[in-house]
């Protein structure tokens, strides 16, 4: 009696081993399809852009490159020097480079202020200050698309990287706000308080306390705003066109211009140069890139 | 003069941020929502109009084809996001080998602009040489996939780069929710009796609320804004059987030069945009104070 049920519990352990052993390959199986249904897409690319085009003219999407072909790739970045409507890559990557740097910097920097103050110098109706600024973070640009258009004629920086230094600075501010808000506030008031007490003024402690803390926050809204920033379109081709288009601008007139035939393989190179800035901080700053990500639509 | 300055550096700081917000985001809304009752056309005149623009508008077909296009689109990006995003997550949550590599693969996309991955899913999906070509290969001689010139089916090429886009953001708002529940619940559940698939459909899945609602008012707000992405696949075409109310409000603006039309498109947008935002900051706020 008691072996028999010990030999059919026994039995039963086994059917559960072999169900899991099943299961755990079903799961693998899962997760590998997905994996390469996402990154099909990059290895199209990267095997397109090596190839010339009668190679892409015989082969499929998936066919290897028969060598190592960089050819596509100096003409998405360089051109064909053949002077006018010959449009490539470099000069708009240095635009984009242009516009980042200094949006980024000026957005990070008002934003980690008005966390500051937001949570460490609170005052009556902070509250409702943060939602103000907040709300800027869901608002479809294309309410502000008539009137900015307007404003930087007005200014006259339209079609300039400055204008669009403003523009990206601008509507930066709502998410850097949000992220040093989010992170500052759980910094314990009593450090700033003691502070006060010494005597520390509001940069002071701002400089001397919050800021040496704040790298994981820094690194977080940077890579967000350089993201953001360098793969915007939508500012980009309204307030801009000719020379002093961003990259993403570039690309699609590019990829769109094409005169006489389509040339896949510069298209893709040309897509992959626009695309490895964010692509390289992505691989080398992931956990950040997606606390970003996560904090900014969590907490937001 | 200094005392008063010492005390109030705080707000003065903030002014710049506040000034700038309240100048270019609800100034330029308010302005926007002004001219939209206007009968602006190259340039903004400042009569009032009443709803005139919002009749036209409505009363255009290429708007109802747009917002045609961003319900079915809206709803399908939604539900192929959420289920796989879920599907991606519950999976990655069972202790896998290579879950950092696995979860790289599936966000990448998320760093990548729109117009990058439009330009490369046109080339994949274009008729001639693309994935229809691929099957031919392969064999499938009669395949024919040429859903990006097909008026009837071009939008569904745009719910497959976008779902292809924004699916692993979804896998990473669930993934952290699924880790921050508390173990003990989970053994608990275990001790109880309960198989794995119980534990995730009636315990899991029920305390993800949030991460659900997060989810679905993210998405929608990417979709009403999607504009890039159209853009680079289908300029709105072929015909104008892609477009959207983002693709409307600049062509409207910036091509046919008529300011008040697209005003009052745009302020529907930031409507919907309103309808679905205000509630969940409204939600978040009060989670905020309850802690």
């Amino acid at each position: 009696m008691q072996d028999s049920l010990q030999s059919s519990y026994r039995q039963l352990e086994q059917k559960s081993k072999y169900t899991n052993i099943f299961l755990r390959w079903f799961l693998y199986l899962v997760l590998i399809l997905f994996a390469s249904y996402f990154i099909f897409p990059l290895y199209v690319m990267i095997v397109t852009s090596l190839k010339t085009m009668e190679e892409i003219r015989q082969g499929t999407l998936l066919t290897w490159p028969s060598a190592l072909n960089f050819d596509s790739w100096a003409v998405a970045w360089g051109g064909r020097g053949y002077g006018a409507g010959d449009t490539f890559l470099k000069p708009y990557f240095w635009n984009s480079i242009k516009m980042v740097v200094p949006a980024v910097f000026f957005s990070t920097f008002i934003g980690a202020m008005a966390g500051y103050v937001l949570t460490k110098w609170r005052f009556k109706g902070d509250k409702w200050v943060f939602l103000f600024l907040l709300f800027g973070c869901f608002i479809p640009y294309q309410a502000i698309l008539l009137p900015m258009a307007r404003t930087l004629g007005v200014l006259g920086i339209s079609n300039s990287v400055i204008g669009l230094v403003l523009v990206h600075t601008v509507y930066g501010i709502p998410f850097t706000t949000l992220f040093f808000r989010n992170f500052y506030v759980s910094i314990p008031t009593e450090l700033v308080k003691a502070a006060r007490i010494d005597g520390a003024g509001f940069f002071k402690i701002f400089f001397k306390i919050l800021l040496p803390i704040s790298a994981p926050i820094i690194v977080v809204t940077v890579i967000w705003q350089f993201t953001q920033i360098w793969n915007d379109f939508l500012f980009g081709s309204t307030f801009s066109f000719g020379e002093a288009a961003p990259i993403q601008v570039a690309l699609n007139n590019m990829v769109l211009s094409s005169t006489s035939v389509k040339e896949y393989n510069v298209d893709m190179a040309s897509a992959i140069i626009a695309g490895i800035p964010t692509l390289i901080v992505y691989v080398l700053a992931g956990k950040y890139f997606i606390r970003g990500l996560t904090s900014g639509a969590v907490k937001g | 003069m200094f005392k008063w300055l010492e005390k109030n550096l705080p707000k003065i700081v903030m002014a710049p941020a506040v000034g700038l917000i309240g100048w270019f985001v609800y100034g330029f809304v308010l302005w926007t929502l002004y001219i939209s009752f206007t009968n602006s056309k190259i340039l903004p005149k400042y009569e009032l109009w009443g709803f005139g623009q919002y009749e036209k508008l409505w009363a255009s077909r290429k708007w109802l084809i747009a917002v045609d296009n961003l319900l079915i689109f809206t709803v399908l990006f939604l539900v192929f996001c959420i289920v796989i995003g879920i599907i991606l997550a519950i999976f990655l949550d069972q202790k896998i080998r290579s879950e950092g590599l696995l979860r790289t693969i599936y966000l990448y996309p998320m760093a990548l602009s729109f117009i990058v991955t439009g330009t490369a899913w046109k080339w994949i999906l274009n008729p001639t040489l693309g994935i229809q070509k691929l099957f031919i290969d392969w064999g499938f001689e009669n395949f024919t996939f040429d859903w990006l010139v097909n008026r009837e089916m071009a939008i569904y090429t745009i719910v497959i780069a976008g779902v292809w886009q924004s699916a692993g953001f979804v896998m990473a708002l669930f993934l952290a929710g699924l880790r921050s529940v508390e173990d003990e619940i989970v053994k608990a559940a275990k001790i109880d009796g309960a198989g794995i698939f119980t534990v995730y459909w009636k315990i899991l899945l029920p305390m993800m609320r949030p991460v659900f609602f997060t989810s679905f008012v993210i998405l929608v707000h990417i979709s009403i804004k999607s504009y890039d992405l159209i853009v680079a696949l289908t300029q709105g075409g072929p015909g104008i059987s892609t477009t959207m109310p983002a693709l409307y409000m600049t062509q409207t603006a910036f091509h046919k030069s008529q300011v008040g039309l697209s005003a009052a498109s745009a302020m529907m947008m930031f409507m919907a945009v309103a309808a679905v935002i205000i509630p969940y900051l409204y939600s978040e706020l009060r989670r905020e104070n309850a802690r």
